[in-house]
């Protein structure tokens, strides 16, 4: 046998080629463009948007077409892009309350001044493979409301509020919010900065971790006071106007989760919150946060800790999908000089135990034959 | 180093694709980790157009102090020609079109993971090193919020203790790679995952030793001429690795050499890890017992 000992770079190039190859697939079929992928798979858009953290739907179904559909590569595509880009400013407080509604459901109340919302949900669907799907039959146009929807819509949490149920929310008033992507994250870290992470942070991670403070691994007695989808409007205030000017409009999923406490001694038995916030349509996403971020609040709040979901350093450290599959992945690289060091460490200590062993063994008939002679 | 505001190489980049802001705040912290030998300054890493993992604190480390006259040189694993390395050296031709070497002495940066070159590196050079896991004290303590209290005191004992166990149930320490040390007589820190065997290396090198860990977002650095002490006992001092035969293609003794294996009946071969130092010892006519059986593509 020969030892290659060089040719990487042909190697790679090639391997590029291939992949752009295949990633065309059949060339009978027809290919697929980025409107298609937009319109079609909009939650996977959604999705790519949200983790990506930049609202750019037309850049999000070209990454997904790009990573082949695999989101996570299609996420990091947008990530690498988006760091590009330079920053004009933080925009006004996006307002939930003043939300074009598309869905808005509640937990906690019957009906409620708005109303429940169902909207386009997945939720009541019985998951029956639709072969008629498969055949490109046009789906049937959708019922038109007669009126557009409440314009009155109030937050479920803002009714809690008006009787001091729950507790209010905290306005941080003109403080700069943080931004773990310009800054590095360093803990413990303040909630700004918490749900900047949740909200970047991986769907299945979050997912996972609100399932076990459900499952009792930090239970914080959730209700869904309210989840709502729907557009909102975007305003920034230039230097130079000194006044709110609009610059569209993002359509965005809103949880907030209304959970019991007991008080302390510093405040009275009432409801808390947990908040999930992120672009386009994904309730778990949103609700999964929800559910984290009030884990998180556990120290805060007095409560017993321990819990994976309540524990800041661990949550925020690892919910980073782009970070967490790097390098993870990074293991394919080589590692053959590490390797190579810790092959000569077992093969020392493998020597080292044979020879204890054959010591050992000659020690013994030795010991026998001198008890034999006593 | 200079530095260059106009885009060179790839379109809609600046130069070395880090925007100037990101470069000066990178530098910043480049100064602050050369101030205080082997302390890990919390940097706003970039997320880079390469995965995390991949080299990502090393690439912004270089990007930050490369300037068009400088001359690049990227390694992975001793070897210019894996992957990785090939794939990094790429990037910067493309995004600074500055000029790429494999000789160790030509470079006026050397990009690496997992080795520090044979060559004895030079004053007017810098070594960047990608480092995954910048605590040295992080399999022992997870915690950050722990391990930053432990550095701040000076308290190594966790350390000290691991050596010792390892000394305890072995004989001797067990860590062949990553092995801690001690800097300027105050930090101790992780060199990177580089076999022990490069650590005297570091030690009063002539050169700037740079750290980056991008997912981790820390730098750190060694100055030139920083006395670095691997971590070891009185009665068990700190060895290197020894290898019982010379490289099989260019005869070295006492470079670094990987195992391949030939064939599947037990079949070895080992050559230079660092593939430019076995390329020049080859063309200065030197050979070892196995040069006949390199091929050269």
């Amino acid at each position: 046998m020969y030892v290659a000992v060089k040719g990487g770079e042909k190697a790679i190039d090639s391997a590029h080629r291939l992949l752009a190859h295949q990633r065309r697939g059949d060339g009978t079929v027809a290919e697929i463009s980025p409107a298609q992928i937009d319109n079609q798979l909009s939650l996977a858009v959604d999705r790519v948007m949200a983790e990506g953290s930049l609202y750019d739907r037309e850049l999000a179904a070209l990454a997904i077409k790009q990573a082949r559909g695999d989101l996570i590569e299609a996420i990091f595509l947008v990530r690498a892009f988006r760091t590009t880009l330079p920053r004009f400013g933080t925009s006004e407080p996006i307002d939930s309350n003043a939300m074009a509604i598309r869905r808005r459901i509640s937990a906690t109340f019957k009906d409620l001044p708005g109303g429940q919302v169902l909207g386009p949900t997945f939720d009541y669907t019985h998951r029956l493979i639709d072969f008629a799907l498969a055949a490109g039959v046009p789906p049937a146009a959708p019922d038109e409301a007669p009126a557009p929807a409440d314009a009155t819509m109030p937050r479920v949490t803002d009714l809690l509020g008006e009787e001091g149920l729950i507790e209010p929310e905290a306005n941080s008033g003109d403080a700069v919010v943080g931004d773990l992507t310009r800054e590095p994250l360093q803990f413990p870290a303040d909630r700004d900065l918490r749900l900047q992470a949740l909200a970047r942070g991986d769907e299945g991670f979050l997912l996972a971790l609100g399932y076990s403070t459900q499952r009792g691994f930090g239970r914080t007695h959730p209700f869904v006071g309210e989840v709502r989808i729907g557009e909102v409007a975007v305003e920034m205030v230039p230097a130079e106007l000194g006044f709110a000017v609009p610059l569209g409009r993002v359509p965005i999923t809103e949880c907030q989760m209304v959970n019991q406490f007991h008080g302390s001694t510093e405040a009275p038995p009432q409801f808390t919150r947990g908040y999930g916030l992120v672009f386009g349509q994904s309730e778990r996403k949103a609700m999964a946060m929800a559910l984290v971020d009030r884990a998180l609040r556990a120290g805060e709040l007095g409560e017993e800790t321990g819990a994976p979901a309540q524990d800041e350093e661990f949550v925020l450290s690892h919910c980073d999908n782009v970070q967490a599959t790097g390098f993870v992945e990074h293991l394919k690289l080589p590692h053959y000089v590490d390797f190579q060091a810790e092959l000569a460490l077992v093969r020392m200590l493998r020597a080292e135990f044979a020879e204890q062993a054959a010591a050992e063994r000659t020690e013994r008939p030795a010991a026998e034959e001198k008890e034999a002679a006593e | 180093m200079t530095t260059a505001t106009a885009s060179a190489g790839e379109t809609g980049y600046n130069f070395a694709y880090l925007d100037e802001q990101t470069k000066r705040m990178i530098r910043r912290a480049i100064l602050k980790a050369i101030a205080i030998p082997g302390y890990q300054v919390p940097f706003a890493s970039r997320e880079m157009p390469m995965p995390y993992g991949w080299g990502t604190g090393g690439v912004q480390v270089t990007a930050s102090i490369i300037g068009p006259a400088d001359v690049l040189k990227v390694i992975d694993q001793g070897s210019d020609d894996t992957t990785n390395a090939v794939s990094i050296r790429k990037f910067f031709a493309r995004t600074a079109g500055v000029r790429t070497t494999s000789a160790t002495e030509d470079a006026t940066i050397v990009q690496t993971r997992h080795r520090i070159p044979e060559t004895k590196l030079a004053a007017d050079q810098i070594i960047v090193f990608q480092v995954p896991i910048p605590e040295p004290l992080r399999y022992l303590e997870p915690r950050e919020t722990e391990t930053r209290k432990l550095h701040a005191l000076a308290d190594y004992g966790l350390m000290h203790l691991k050596l010792y166990e390892d000394i305890a149930r072995h004989g001797h320490i067990a860590t062949t790679y990553d092995y801690p040390v001690e800097v300027a007589e105050r930090y101790v820190m992780a060199p990177s995952p580089t076999p022990k065997f490069d650590n005297p290396k570091i030690d009063m090198c002539e050169a700037l030793q740079l750290y980056g860990a991008g997912r981790e977002k820390r730098i750190y650095a060694v100055p030139p001429h920083t006395p670095v002490k691997s971590l070891d006992f009185e009665d068990h001092p700190f060895t290197v690795q020894t290898f019982a035969k010379p490289c099989g293609l260019c005869g070295a003794e006492g470079s670094y050499l990987d195992e391949i294996v030939t064939d599947d009946r037990g079949g070895r071969m080992f050559v230079c890890s660092d593939t430019d130092f076995c390329g020049k010892r080859l063309a200065a006519g030197h050979r070892g017992a196995d040069a006949a059986r390199a091929e050269w593509t």
